[in-house]
């Protein structure tokens, strides 16, 4: 797991990076690299089909990120509001303990509890047919959560459109 | 938004069908081997994306406009309705497995979850290139 914890870092360095720099597309860009080392740690931790959609999402992501900064639409300048910095920080603290007292009750990193995941190992072929175990997991067993996921997206896209027509067309 | 030098539009000429087959390989294959309707679905919707970057907002708009795009996504949506509620008609419920389950390790097995997959992709395809042409017709300030 040496690979990971490397990865891991260059991470957290790239983050740090990604908020400190003041040229906005060098941050684009050091969030990109967040995201694909994301795509990357979960190859190694073998989940392919998590890694093909994060590497997907993240170039996705990436595309529009750079033409909002290349070509200066989206950069809306706050002045600095020290209430929302206050609140920022006491609710991330909150968010924080709460994270702290929440996870000593998860089970063991590398040692899952195999409770209903038992089940759906056993299973989830003979049941659904798929020789894919997490398609047969997400398609099958539970299509509700997929169903909902895609309503989501529609939703949120829905609002992106209501919100963006308010302005008009460009010229 | 205009179009790229010609280096990058004959690239494009090139590589647009392959991108358009691997989107199409992922979803379809989705319960055999690796990836879900949802990566093949932002292929396609990356795919759509490259073309206009490359050829610009007319030409775009020519091959694959708002319109198209609003129809896949809309589409996509009430078929993914109907095969959810189609298991209603053959007794298995909201979401039952109307199709059976097939031969395993092929393209037509698993019932529903092919006909579940197209149907997802179409939706986030025509979402995501949605959003892309938002962003590029529409003003942002006022």
């Amino acid at each position: 797991m040496l690979s990971i914890d490397l990865l891991l870092i260059f991470m957290i360095i790239a983050a740090i990076l990604a908020l400190q720099l003041k040229d906005l597309l060098s941050s684009v860009i050091s969030i990109g690299f967040v995201g694909l080392g994301l795509s990357i740690c979960f190859l190694l931790l073998k989940a392919p089909d998590l890694a093909i959609v994060q590497l997907v999402v993240e170039i996705l992501v990436l595309i529009i990120l750079i033409r909002m900064t290349v070509t200066h639409d989206g950069v809306i300048r706050h002045k600095n509001d020290k209430f929302l910095s206050v609140a920022a920080a006491v609710f991330t603290a909150l968010f924080m303990i709460i994270c702290y007292h929440a996870l000593k009750y998860m089970p063991e990193f590398g040692s899952p509890l195999m409770k209903t995941s038992s089940v759906y190992l056993a299973k989830g072929f003979p049941a659904t047919g798929a020789s894919n175990i997490v398609s047969s997991i997400a398609l099958g067993f539970r299509a509700y959560d997929s169903l909902a996921e895609i309503i989501v997206i529609f939703t949120a896209v829905i609002a992106v459109l209501a919100i963006m027509r308010n302005t008009g067309r460009r010229n | 938004m205009k179009g790229m030098t010609l280096i990058v539009k004959t690239v494009t000429r090139l590589t647009l069908g392959l991108i358009m087959l691997f989107g199409f390989y992922i979803f379809m294959h989705g319960h055999v081997s690796h990836g879900v309707g949802f990566a093949g679905g932002v292929i396609i919707a990356l795919g759509f994306i490259h073309l206009m970057l490359a050829y610009g907002k007319k030409y775009a708009a020519a091959k694959i406009g708002e319109k198209q795009a609003y129809l896949l996504k809309n589409s996509g949506l009430l078929i993914l309705l109907a095969i959810s509620a189609a298991g209603f008609m053959y007794g298995k419920g909201f979401l039952g497995n109307f199709l059976g389950n097939g031969k395993p390790f092929e393209l037509f097995s698993a019932g529903i979850m092919l006909l579940f997959n197209t149907a997802i992709c179409a939706v986030v395809a025509g979402c995501l290139y949605l959003v892309f042409i938002t962003l590029v017709e529409f003003k942002i300030k006022k």
